[in-house]
């Protein structure tokens, strides 16, 4: 009997074992609404398959009739720009931050701590401060998003800014390097794939952000909408939104690996995904 | 001309003591090697030769000028490792040193005198045999070809000195044997001045026209730490009385010159060998 580290699944089968878990999930829930619609068929619960496609066919594919608006794709759009919004807002902030803190001896001193100590702030517990400050609008929930992963990518940037090998350093400088041309030409191209990565990592805490501050006080987005619709226990509809919000995440993330292989390739280089 | 003086030059941390009275007066095209066990401070010496470090006390001039307190292209280096720039080609690499020189802000050139750089750097990678590699990741390079890639990349810039640390320490013999050729053709065309740290006392006698020994002259049992390293040993060596250099043939795969060194070694080891192809024998 071999020992269980040395069972490698063979390409298909590995394929079969990775789509198990999605569909035994579906047979699970299917079995459970059966059971509960046939106890009671008013149960709102655990909606059918079928009630749950006319939910979304309502919400995707007919004019709303208040509103004359789609609203599942309105929704989508809205959450979709304010984490677009948000993401690149920090993004650019933790490079033109974290980079000059985390390769400048003299900043890192007088920087360092301060980050530390700010990057722990529990963003959600300022959301009423932002409410305060930039009103109920689209800004105050930009700006929670930005707090909440700005900090922590600085961080994460400025960690692997000093961890690149002291001799890249030196050697640049040997070529005749300044300070700005080896952030430049040494230090950012080298951690921009370590970016992609923590910008993957982040986006779990970046939806959730965005979800929060929809739920307090917003007039539409993906968040904002399960949390109306939770009064109604409409699980039809928050089940399908929780399904795309899930396969949004997914496809950022994956975005994340490909925009990584191509502007990093060196990185990947016989890497193993 | 270049003359390296090294004077009364000390480096301690602390109460610990690294270096102490190190004395030296390199002259002009020297090929020093600095030889030492592990941990008798030849690498912190080359750093201070670097600016990478700063000495205690003493000073090193090269030419009559106290070195820059900084890393400057008048010296370049090729370390054992982490050498060159992983997120660029081969010929980026090269390319990377001159272009910072002359383009402050942006690091890059472009049209007619990017093409002059572009030449130079192709004509000193075929110098050292990586003419075919030019668009390759260092990556994907062998340890042997990243060396050459690093000793490129430090030559474009026409350096004074060349400080090299244990630059072939992880190679195999064969690659190895490859690189001292040339290094030492690299050393006759260039003029230059070669600083070398390793602890292969083969590889010193082998390239040096001076070896350096960096040990302790004076231990006290009771603080290991209170003394430092100095010069215990200092020859000089006339190249053109070496033995020319066993590499089989220049053009030779790394597996045949492999086999080339292990007849070689084979040949001495004599009656140490008591048996050949014993599982040949087994099996007929």
């Amino acid at each position: 009997m071999k020992r269980a580290i040395n069972l490698v699944p063979a390409r298909p089968p590995a394929i079969l074992l990775a789509v198990l878990p999605f569909a035994l999930i579906l047979i699970v829930y299917a079995i459970g609404s059966d059971i509960r619609l046939g106890a009671n068929p008013n149960d709102k619960l655990m909606p059918s398959f079928s009630t749950i496609g006319e939910a979304v066919g309502r919400l995707a594919f007919e004019e709303n009739r208040r509103t004359g608006e789609y609203v599942f794709w309105t929704d989508t759009a809205i959450s979709l720009q304010r984490i677009v919004v948000g993401l690149a807002i920090s993004t650019a902030l933790c490079i033109l931050i974290g980079i000059p803190v985390g390769f400048l001896p003299v900043l890192r001193a007088l920087f360092g701590p301060f980050l530390a100590a700010f990057s722990l702030i529990p963003p959600l517990a300022v959301l009423p401060i932002l409410f305060i400050v930039f009103g109920l609008g689209e800004t105050s929930k930009i700006v929670l998003i930005v707090f909440g992963v700005a900090p922590f990518l600085t961080r994460d940037v400025a960690l692997a800014v000093a961890a690149i090998p002291r001799e890249q350093i030196v050697k640049a400088q040997t070529l005749g390097a300044s300070t700005w041309q080896m952030m430049v030409h040494v230090v950012f191209p080298q951690i921009l794939p370590r970016l992609f990565d923590s910008l993957r990592l982040s986006l779990g805490a970046t939806w959730l952000f965005l979800i929060a501050s929809e739920a307090i006080a917003s007039e539409g987005g993906l968040g904002y909408r399960i949390f109306l619709v939770r009064r109604y226990l409409s699980m039809d509809v928050i089940l399908p939104y929780v399904a795309w919000i899930t396969l949004l995440a997914f496809l950022m993330d994956y975005a994340l690996t490909l925009a990584s292989r191509g502007a990093a390739r060196w990185y990947h280089l016989g890497r193993a995904q | 001309m270049t003359e390296i003086a090294i004077k009364g030059l000390a480096k301690s941390y602390g109460d610990t003591a690294i270096l102490e009275n190190v004395n030296a007066h390199l002259a002009d095209h020297e090929f020093c090697v600095v030889l030492g066990p592990s941990g008798a401070g030849k690498t912190t010496l080359l750093r201070i030769l670097l600016s990478q470090e700063a000495a205690t006390r003493g000073e090193v001039l090269i030419d009559g000028v106290p070195i820059d307190p900084e890393p400057q292209p008048d010296r370049g280096v090729v370390f054992q490792r982490y050498s060159v720039f992983p997120h660029k080609s081969v010929l980026a690499n090269v390319m990377l040193g001159p272009q910072l020189r002359a383009a402050p802000l942006l690091g890059r050139l472009f049209g007619a005198r990017r093409r002059a750089i572009r030449e130079r750097a192709e004509a000193l990678l075929q110098e050292v045999g990586l003419g075919e590699h030019l668009a390759k990741f260092p990556a994907q390079l062998s340890g042997g070809m990243q060396q050459r890639l690093a000793i490129a990349q430090a030559l474009i810039m026409e350096p004074k000195v060349l400080l090299l640390d244990e630059p072939f320490g992880a190679l195999d013999q064969s690659t190895k044997k490859a690189m001292h050729r040339l290094i030492l053709d690299l050393w006759r065309k260039n003029r230059m001045t070669i600083v070398m740290v390793t602890h292969d006392i083969g590889e010193a006698f082998t390239l040096a026209t001076r070896i350096l020994m960096v040990d302790k002259a004076r231990r006290d049992p009771h603080a290991p730490t209170a003394y430092g390293s100095t010069i215990t040993e200092d020859i000089r060596l006339d190249p053109d009385k070496k033995p020319a250099l066993h590499v089989v043939d220049e053009s030779a795969d790394e597996s045949h010159t492999m086999t080339a060194i292990f007849a070689r070694y084979r040949a001495d080891a004599g009656d140490c060998v008591v048996d050949e192809h014993p599982n040949f024998q087994a099996a007929g």
